[in-house]
């Protein structure tokens, strides 16, 4: 299988999965990943020469609902929980950069 | 007393739900402090709901099959109004704005919420030490773990402090947690329980499902809970057909899982399940060795599907919506930092092991190759049940062991799953029957596996081991 993770792919990963990992976190994640990914090495042992990967674990077809419309989530409820909220909206910080 | 003569007393005006609720109420005053299985005791939620059965009873109207019994709840189970955090500081202090469905279901059938269980955060767990809030202790020894996720769950109703919990299965956190607190606990077929309002894990294994003191407590839950919801899309289109509790294992073809027996497995807990096997063989039931290879490979399989499905789950928590949120002065910098701090050691484990495995050079390598290996267990169960109408394995390798002896070596705790993990995979149900203890005194757990809606004939074993327990 592939070889194995190292200290800078653990760091990528975090960035990918938006984690702030501490320094002793990055460390920590890199041996204890290893070990798991290692154990997982058995797989690549496996013949799965034309072997379709799972997509779903019974034969089931999505189920859909009749398109009517009914009452959604009340909005001040929701709101109430949000961490901030402003005007019946939720208020986030800065996502565009400044105008160039 | 059993949920189900509980339910037969108030619904005929024997008893009044009220004292049914104050009698539970004293039982976790007196023991909860020392155990910690709940994360929210909603005391007087659960007063007001007995209260509400007995005026219905006093107006001459039947409850329902639950009448006036008190359900503790895993808390990853929406409840409108109710604090529901995962056991996560990133939840903390959240109540959602709806109720899952599993959840109204009993309720509309008289079932009284009792409290909020605890459990390893976001249900990423096996023994409930990896909560934010600290862990629940064994009610049959309080050095020991529960179990886990639904660690809460099987602790209370080990403890008397309600007849029946839900929990949620992904890997075994229903069955492993009931094995080790000596509960029956079952993980219904894939879709059989609607997962609307339960907070997602791993959606292609997640499911809902029942913990009692007996099967038919058990099978009454499940009953009430099951069935078709057009609000979850992934539910099982057509009802759930109703359960035979009855102890009928004649003529029944049973399989012994070679590849779960054996190394691996605690004597104790091997002498066990062989004990099980004669006594299912004495009642009329075929017993014999069955080989299911791809259970070899079910362990890494899930360690790397259920992870990569909770990191697409869990990007959801990014501070803007619910719960936490540590600001920053952009969106990205608030997304990191509010995941740093709102996240657990396990969870974020999950999180980097599913990241990796879908990242770009190691998807086909690891989540792909896993799903294949996926493949081949769901055709070796396939090609198993030509031959068994159910088999037989341990739940659990050992009994319940020392809070923090695994806690270091998360490989050590992965490997409590491995007798519940393929029916996961499989979307199969399982159930958990408590039989005997082991060589420390503590519980033993059996497990009896069936095919895909095969709830019914595995009731009817469960029912038969129940029975002949020693």
């Amino acid at each position: 299988m592939a070889t194995p993770i190292s200290r800078a792919d653990v760091a990528h990963v975090a960035r990918l999965a938006r984690l702030d990992l501490t320094d002793d976190e990055l460390s920590r994640f890199t041996d204890q990943l290893a070990a798991v990914l290692e154990h997982a090495g058995d797989l690549a042992a496996i013949d799965t020469a034309g072997v379709p990967p799972t997509a779903h674990p019974l034969e089931l077809v999505n189920v859909l609902r009749d398109d009517v419309p009914r009452p959604c989530l009340d909005r001040d409820e929701v709101l109430a929980m949000a961490p901030a909220a402003e005007d019946g909206r939720f208020r986030v910080p800065k996502i565009l950069g400044d105008a160039p | 007393m059993t949920a189900l003569e509980l339910a037969a007393d108030v619904r005929s005006g024997r008893r009044r739900a009220r004292d049914v609720v104050e009698e539970h109420l004293d039982r976790i005053a007196a023991r909860e402090p020392d155990m910690h299985a709940f994360l929210h005791l909603d005391a007087d939620g659960a007063r007001a709901g007995a209260a509400a059965v007995d005026d219905r009873v006093a107006r001459g109207e039947d409850p329902g099959p639950l009448a006036g019994v008190p359900v503790a709840l895993k808390d990853n189970l929406c409840t409108r109004g109710i604090p529901t955090t995962c056991a996560s500081r990133i939840l903390e202090g959240w109540r959602p704005p709806y109720t899952a469905t599993a959840v109204r279901r009993m309720v509309d059938r008289g079932a009284v919420v009792i409290g909020k269980t605890n459990l390893d955060e976001f249900a990423m767990g096996s023994s409930t030490e990896n909560s934010a809030f600290g862990p629940t202790r064994n009610p049959h020894d309080l050095t020991r773990v529960p179990g886990g996720s639904s660690g809460g769950s099987a602790a209370a109703v080990a403890a008397g402090f309600a007849p029946l919990a839900l929990g949620t299965d992904t890997g075994g956190s229903i069955r492993q947690p009931a094995g080790l607190c000596g509960v029956v606990g079952a993980k219904p077929t894939y879709g059989a329980v609607s997962r609307y309002g339960l907070i997602a894990f791993a959606s292609s294994l997640d499911q809902i499902g029942p913990l009692a003191m007996t099967v038919a407590d058990a099978a009454v839950l499940l009953e009430a809970i099951a069935g078709p919801d057009p609000c979850d899309s992934t539910s099982w289109p057509d009802p759930f057909a109703p359960l035979e509790v009855r102890p009928d294992v004649d003529g029944l073809r049973v399989g012994l899982i070679r590849e779960l027996s054996g190394e691996g497995i605690a004597a104790d807990v091997a002498a066990r399940v062989a004990q099980a096997a004669d006594a299912l063989s004495n009642a009329g039931a075929k017993v014999d060795e069955a080989t299911v290879p791809g259970v070899r490979y079910a362990l890494s399989a899930y360690y790397l599907i259920a992870p990569a499905e909770a990191s697409s789950n869990l990007a959801r928590y990014d501070g803007v919506r619910y719960g936490l949120r540590v600001s920053r002065d952009d969106i990205t910098s608030t997304y990191g930092a509010t995941r740093e701090a709102g996240f657990g050691a396990e969870v974020k484990r999950r999180i980097m092991l599913g990241t990796y495995a879908l990242s770009a050079g190691y998807y086909d390598a690891y989540y792909a190759q896993a799903q294949r290996a996926r493949t081949l267990l769901i055709r070796d169960f396939a090609a198993v049940y030509e031959h068994f109408d159910v088999l037989l394995t341990p739940t659990t390798p050992t009994t319940a062991f020392e809070i923090g002896a695994k806690t270091s070596d998360p490989l050590a705790m992965y490997l409590s799953d491995v007798c519940t993990i393929p029916s996961n995979l499989a979307g199969h149900p399982a159930i958990s029957v408590p039989f005997g203890t082991g060589a420390d005194g503590l519980p033993v757990g059996v497990q009896v596996l069936a095919p895909a809606l095969g709830e019914r004939v595995m009731f009817r074993v469960a029912a038969l081991l129940e029975g002949v327990s020693p």
